[in-house]
């Protein structure tokens, strides 16, 4: 790779080194943000719905009494309490179940929320398919598709703790309603430590002109992996990481439908209104061209996590032999 | 024809109390009713019964008991006031401007293409306005996290959310009367206009409430039932301190449509529009004079 490509990437994790790297849970640099956030801000409240222990929360509880709000187990009533929170003069940023968050409360985020215009962190834990053997009630499938389209909501699903307390910070100074994905599955950190998350803008993760992948939350990293199995069969395996679903980063996604074979959308969610329905009414709309829509669309039998994503063909080899059949190869 | 504009706006009637002040409330909320009627006949809609039940609370918290000014609308301190059953947004601007929130003549535009004023009140369109309310059960709750707000910031307002009775079949109405009794929030009351009636029959006929003030008290709520539309009771009440910790549950009774013989109490006045006879009727029982509004 030349100095030059390189120098544009927004990682220094080459696709061989994926593998090998430790993995950690997004929300512990959630909560950590948080705190730094609040410790500055005596306005910042954190909004739970019992949820002070799956949200990570039980140090910020005890440094912060004062900066807590726990309705219970009652999502409409939490969201609700947020909206108040803000009327007040504070700063809520609730977390909950990335599943309860948004399927229980979804009309107190619309009208109390995006149509009063109260600028709310919504911070949803634990999304996609984190709860595994749980089952299809506890996992969060459709959350990007909810809240994407909600007019003015910007929605952030981070690839990893550093973009993750990225997101939360940014989110912090934003004025406007906001939700943020975060991930309980362990994730290899790609993202340099200075990284800043800027809404509507992809991070280049590998180069190649062939193909593009684009990809978000727990699958950036598997995306990267593709791209080198792609490398082995001459392949040049474009990857975009798409943390701002809402806004989109037009400019990059014409740029690969113009400049690549076409382009793959992969995100432990479903692609139905999530970031595959983001891209494909984009470049059907501007630049038609070749698309393939990796997700998980339906309900499956219990199983871990892993099963699930592995089962959906989320995986290094299910998008390189998407990304490749894609452009016949 | 364009909606004529029969009020006028009024002072607060800060100077007086007891009975002078409620006489001055009740010919306010006389007029309001006035203006809100001829909103409705000739925008040909509203929500003309519940409109009627509630304008003596509504008359009475801008009147005589909110701490707020049309001057102050940002004032960190100002009293908070949700109108959780936003259907009743033709009530409530007319009371606004009534009390100088807004001019008269804007009401004018009352559900009328791109207007400020639409069906449902809109807190970025409307000043005076808290929360976009309209789906039935979100008040209670955003006025909860007012209150707990005002006590995190230290400030002193109170929160006032104006509910209707067959709302209170939403389930997210009770899990924010847990919270609030949670947190002890003496500075938030809940109206209840207790008319009885809901869109398509009696409450009690279609999903009762009953034992209602009962159910408050035992959620840890301060229960008090008054005459929802005699103004003197409403002011002593709603302007009284809270007497413990509780969060203030008051039940007030009215009638849907009140006090017009044909629509008081009558399930088909939730949302008909009255034609050129009943209009008239109407009028002539409020008192208006008849010949001077094009019916």
């Amino acid at each position: 790779m030349s100095a030059d490509v390189a120098s544009l990437l927004a990682t220094d994790v080459t696709p061989s080194q994926v593998a090998d790297l430790s993995t950690t849970d997004c929300r512990g640099a959630w909560s950590a943000t948080l705190a730094e956030l609040a410790a500055d801000d005596r306005s910042l409240v954190a909004v739970v719905n019992d949820s002070v222990g799956s949200s990570k929360l039980g140090d910020f509880v005890d440094r912060f009494p004062g900066q807590v709000v726990n309705v219970g187990i009652a999502e409409q009533t939490m969201v609700g309490v947020a909206a108040g929170l803000s009327g007040g003069g504070l700063t809520p940023f609730v977390s909950a179940a990335s599943c309860f968050l948004t399927a229980r409360a979804m009309e107190q985020i619309k009208a109390d929320l995006v149509y009063s215009g109260r600028p709310v962190v919504l911070c949803g834990m634990s999304p996609g398919v984190a709860y595994g053997e749980l089952g299809p009630t506890h996992h969060s499938l459709e959350d990007i598709a909810w809240l994407r389209a909600l007019p003015g909501m910007t929605v952030v699903v981070p690839a990893d703790p550093v973009e993750t307390a990225a997101a939360i910070r940014w989110a912090h100074g934003h004025d406007g309603p906001a939700f943020v994905r975060v991930s309980r599955m362990p994730v290899p950190t790609l993202f340099r430590p200075d990284h800043a998350f800027e809404p509507g803008k992809a991070n280049l993760l590998h180069a190649g002109n062939d193909v593009t992948v684009i990809a978000n939350g727990t699958t950036v990293s598997v995306a990267l992996q593709a791209a080198g199995l792609l490398a082995d069969r001459g392949i040049g395996l474009r990857v975009l990481s798409m943390a701002s679903v809402q806004p989109l980063d037009q400019e990059a996604v014409l740029a690969a439908a113009t400049e690549t074979g076409g382009i793959v959308t992969v995100e432990e969610s479903t692609v139905r209104g999530g970031l595959g329905g983001a891209v494909a009414e984009l470049v059907v709309s501007h630049r038609p061209a070749p698309m393939r829509m990796l997700g998980i669309n339906h309900y499956d039998h219990p199983d871990s996590a892993e099963g699930l994503i592995a089962g959906a063909g989320l995986t290094p080899l299910g998008i390189a032999d998407a990304a490749a059949a894609l452009i016949d190869r | 024809m364009p909606i004529p504009i029969t009020l006028a706006p009024v002072a607060r009637p800060v100077a007086l109390d007891g009975v002078e002040l409620a006489a001055s409330l009740s010919e306010t909320a006389r007029q309001i009713r006035i203006q809100d009627l001829t909103m409705v006949r000739h925008a040909g809609a509203g929500h003309i019964g519940g409109d009627f039940s509630a304008i003596d609370i509504l008359t009475v918290l801008h009147g005589a008991v909110l701490d707020i000014a049309p001057d102050q609308a940002d004032d960190p301190d100002r009293d908070r006031f949700i109108l959780s059953k936003g259907h009743v947004a033709g009530a409530y601007y007319a009371t606004l401007a009534a009390y100088g929130f807004l001019p008269v003549a804007q009401l004018a535009t009352f559900l009328q293409p791109g207007t400020a004023l639409g069906g449902h009140p809109d807190r970025q369109a409307v000043p005076a306005v808290e929360a976009n309310t309209g789906p039935l059960g979100h008040g209670l709750p955003i006025g909860v996290g007012l209150a707990i707000a005002a006590r995190l910031t230290e400030r002193p307002y109170r929160v006032f959310v104006l509910v209707g009775d067959g709302e209170l079949q939403e389930g997210s109405n009770w899990e924010a009367m847990i919270t609030a009794a949670h947190h002890r929030l003496s500075n938030l009351t809940v109206i209840v206009d207790r008319n009885r009636l809901q869109q398509g029959a009696r409450v009690e006929d279609t999903s009762g409430l009953e034992p209602l003030a009962d159910k408050a008290t035992a959620f840890g709520w301060q229960a008090i039932t008054v005459d929802g539309h005699d103004h003197g009771q409403l002011v002593e009440v709603l302007s009284g301190p809270p007497m413990d910790g509780r969060p203030r549950f008051v039940i007030a009774e009215t009638h849907k449509g009140h006090p017009i013989s044909y629509m008081s109490d009558n399930v088909a006045w939730h949302h008909k529009v009255p034609d050129s006879d009943e209009f008239a009727t109407a009028l002539d029982e409020l008192g208006a004079q008849v010949e001077r509004i094009p019916t």
